[in-house]
């Protein structure tokens, strides 16, 4: 039996907004509401979804950036959603992040070696020049060489910097890495090789990773097992082949249809773009969340919310259909 | 070349810095014609960013053009003063930013500064201006664009900022748009509603468009011709077609070759350019594809390649396309 590194159940963090006028108490953004998932050890879980959904809002309750709303998250079997800073320190040791944005994740005062070598330096590992030869060891991992120690982020290109990001979060060798769209601003050719890296350390290093992302074919690739979010829930899990050949949401279904191929000629004279209205998290339609632009709607969706119904082994989905 | 919008001609933009000159781009020519999408692909670090901050006279900090010409309808705008390129980029040429947070001031509300961007530029009151904001922002696909406007940057996800800077860019109408990387953090089907206005923005306004990009998905369904960079140089140019069925260069190969294969079940190991690319810090001597080339020859060490054709307007900057060269086409990889 595989056993389970991070288990989050229901899932809630809500951002307080602007007072409503009209009803004159404040209003909550529901960015995550009511999530859950594991993953097991040594696993890639990759969640995807729109922008806005809270995906990185679910990462970053992971690995307790902000306190969470409500539900539990478990590492090892352990609630940590409710330790504090210094019972929290063992286990931020354990979790990495790697961001989305590689612009403003890296600190620009910094140099490439202190950014690398922070961590490091933070859980006081080795000496001097071991953590040299450690950021060395891990700028070639990454495509960089030793020629970059001395520079500052700004001298790097998108593409560089994020791969700076990762080279960072290896350093002080986690046991889970949140994957923040860390490919995003890659080209092809460093993509491939990043995600092979990613996969090369998970098979040495036992490492498990949260792997948020849009590129479908990139998080089918990486993900043993898939979420799909929609307005702050999970409308649907399973794993990855399942989720690709079978996917059963509406909104899966529409995700996958949206793929554009690398090729000239299956072109699409209009692409395809979901019809019907966003939604907001301020504001989210009262039945299924996915209802404004469903092309199945029925009578009921308008008024009650699907729940998560397993539909083959390990493969739930949130849909009225089933 | 009659229908240019605009012509780059043998541009050159080094970086001064303490420690060393970093030649970003060495000497690329291309154009841009009149309605047309025109993708920019390439390793990042290749010089697409530093290009186009060019063209829009953005360069930052120790950046300098230390060659060429950049002509726009026919004036060059390398000779422009800085009160003119600043009518320029408010009126003619707008730039998408790779980096969302560079167009937004986390001070101001995403909202007002839209407006603020649109009264510069159009004679248009204040609430005018408002009203035309919340439009556009529902035009990119922001949800309850009323109750968002006042919202400041942080508040907004990365994709529905990048919908904003869109919003912002477009809502001044311009004849060229760069977008560097407008749709890396959106996910598909918000991708697909960017490309459609964009598809759109040239179809009905005849906008020039350079799309900035890795995704070779989108490329093949958007642009019509497409630059290939390497090394800050161009290593290949042709119609899109061109480029995904008869590719010339190695590194564009390579490219291709790099996607995960969809449809498959078995999940095969991807296929990366080994190697890094090169340190532009650093002479590069002969083909700047040299180091990670499975045909390097000796040649391509010493001599840089010129341009071979296929047709007209199918070019690639690579020994290997020269009748003249023995042992062509061997693989030392395999
Ligand atoms: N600090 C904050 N204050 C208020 N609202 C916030 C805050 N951070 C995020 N949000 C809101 O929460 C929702 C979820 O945001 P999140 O960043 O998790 O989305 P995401 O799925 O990661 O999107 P993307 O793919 O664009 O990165 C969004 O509506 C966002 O505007
Ligand atoms: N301020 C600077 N000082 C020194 N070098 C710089 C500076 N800004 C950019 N460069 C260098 O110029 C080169 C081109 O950078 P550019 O940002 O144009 O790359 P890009 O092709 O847009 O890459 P990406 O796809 O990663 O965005 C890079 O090698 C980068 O390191
Ligand atoms: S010139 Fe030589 S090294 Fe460069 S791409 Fe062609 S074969 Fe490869
Ligand atoms: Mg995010
Ligand atoms: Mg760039």
């Amino acid at each position: 039996m595989k056993s389970k590194l991070i288990e989050v159940k229901d899932l809630k963090k809500y951002y307080p907004a602007k007072k409503s006028s009209i009803i004159g108490k404040t209003q909550y953004l529901k960015a995550v509401d009511g999530v859950s998932f594991y993953i097991n050890e040594g696993e890639t879980f990759g969640l995807v979804g729109e922008s806005g959904c809270g995906k990185s809002t679910v990462g970053k309750s992971i690995i307790r950036l902000f306190d969470i709303t409500d539900g539990e998250i478990l590492y090892r079997g352990k609630d940590i959603s409710k330790l504090n800073g210094r019972q929290l320190k063992s286990y931020r040791r354990k979790m990495q992040v790697i961001f989305q944005d590689p612009y403003s994740s890296l600190n620009p005062t910094l140099t490439v070696e202190e950014i690398i070598s922070e961590p490091l330096d933070v859980y006081n590992i080795g000496d001097k020049g071991q953590r040299r030869e450690r950021v060395i060891e891990l700028l070639e991992k990454v495509g960089l060489n030793k020629d970059h120690l001395g520079r500052y982020p700004h001298e790097f290109s998108g593409g560089q910097r994020q791969r700076i990001g990762i080279a960072r979060a290896l350093s002080i060798k986690p046991e889970f890495i949140l994957c923040d769209e860390p490919i995003s601003a890659l080209d092809v050719s460093i993509q491939a090789q990043v995600v092979n890296m990613l996969e090369d350390l998970q098979e040495e290093l036992g490492l498990t990773y949260l792997f948020i992302a849009h590129d479908l074919s990139m998080v089918r690739y990486i993900s043993h097992r898939i979420g799909v979010m929609y307005l702050g829930k999970l409308v649907e899990k399973g794993p990855s082949d399942e989720i690709y050949n079978h996917p059963a949401h509406p909104y899966t279904q529409a995700l996958l249809s949206s793929v554009l191929e690398p090729d000239p000629k299956m072109a699409a004279k209009t692409i395809k773009a979901l019809e019907g209205d966003v939604p907001s998290p301020l504001n989210p339609p009262k039945g299924c969340r996915f209802v404004t632009r469903c092309k199945y709607a029925m009578k009921k969706c308008y008024e009650i919310e699907p729940k998560l119904k397993e539909i083959s082994p390990d493969h739930s989905v949130a849909c009225h259909l089933y | 070349m009659k229908d240019s919008l605009l012509e780059v001609k043998d541009l050159e933009v080094t970086f001064f810095n303490r420690n060393g000159k970093v030649r970003a781009v060495r000497g690329i020519n291309f154009d841009v014609k009149k309605g047309e999408i025109l993708g920019i692909v390439g390793e990042s670090g290749s010089g697409k960013t530093v290009t186009n901050l060019s063209i829009m006279g953005l360069l930052k900090g120790t950046g300098k053009v230390t060659k060429g010409q950049i002509i726009y309808k026919g004036e060059n705008l390398l000779n422009k003063s800085e009160k003119e390129m600043l009518k320029i980029r408010g009126n003619d040429i707008a730039m998408i930013f790779q980096d969302p947070m560079t167009s937004l001031n986390p001070v101001f509300t995403v909202g007002n500064q839209i407006t603020d961007v649109i009264m510069r530029h159009q004679k248009l009151s204040r609430k005018e201006a408002k009203k035309k904001t919340i439009e556009m922002l529902k035009m990119v696909g922001i949800p309850s664009a009323e109750e968002r406007y006042n919202n400041y940057p942080h508040e907004f996800s990365g994709g529905m900022r990048q919908r904003a800077i869109i919003a912002m860019a477009l809502s001044c109408k311009p004849d060229l748009l760069i977008a560097d990387e407008p749709t890396t953090a959106l996910d598909v089907t918000i991708q697909a509603q960017i490309l459609e206005l964009l598809k759109e923005l040239k179809e009905k306004l005849n906008t020039s468009i350079i799309l900035i990009t890795h995704d070779l998905g989108v490329v093949a369904n958007i642009c019509s011709r497409v630059v290939v960079m390497y090394g800050g140089m161009i290593m290949e140019e042709g119609s899109v077609e061109d480029i995904f069925y008869t590719p010339l260069h190695p590194y564009t190969k390579g490219l291709l070759q790099s996607l995960p294969k969809t449809g498959g079940k078995m999940k095969e190991r991807l296929i990366p350019i080994k190697g890094n690319p090169p340190n532009l810090a650093n002479e590069i001597k002969g083909c700047p594809f040299a180091d990670r080339c499975p045909y390097t020859m000796d040649i391509c060490r010493e001599k840089q390649p010129k341009y071979y054709y296929d047709g007209e307007n199918h070019r690639g900057m690579c020994w290997l396309l020269d009748k003249s060269i023995n042992g062509k086409g061997e693989n030392h990889e395999e």
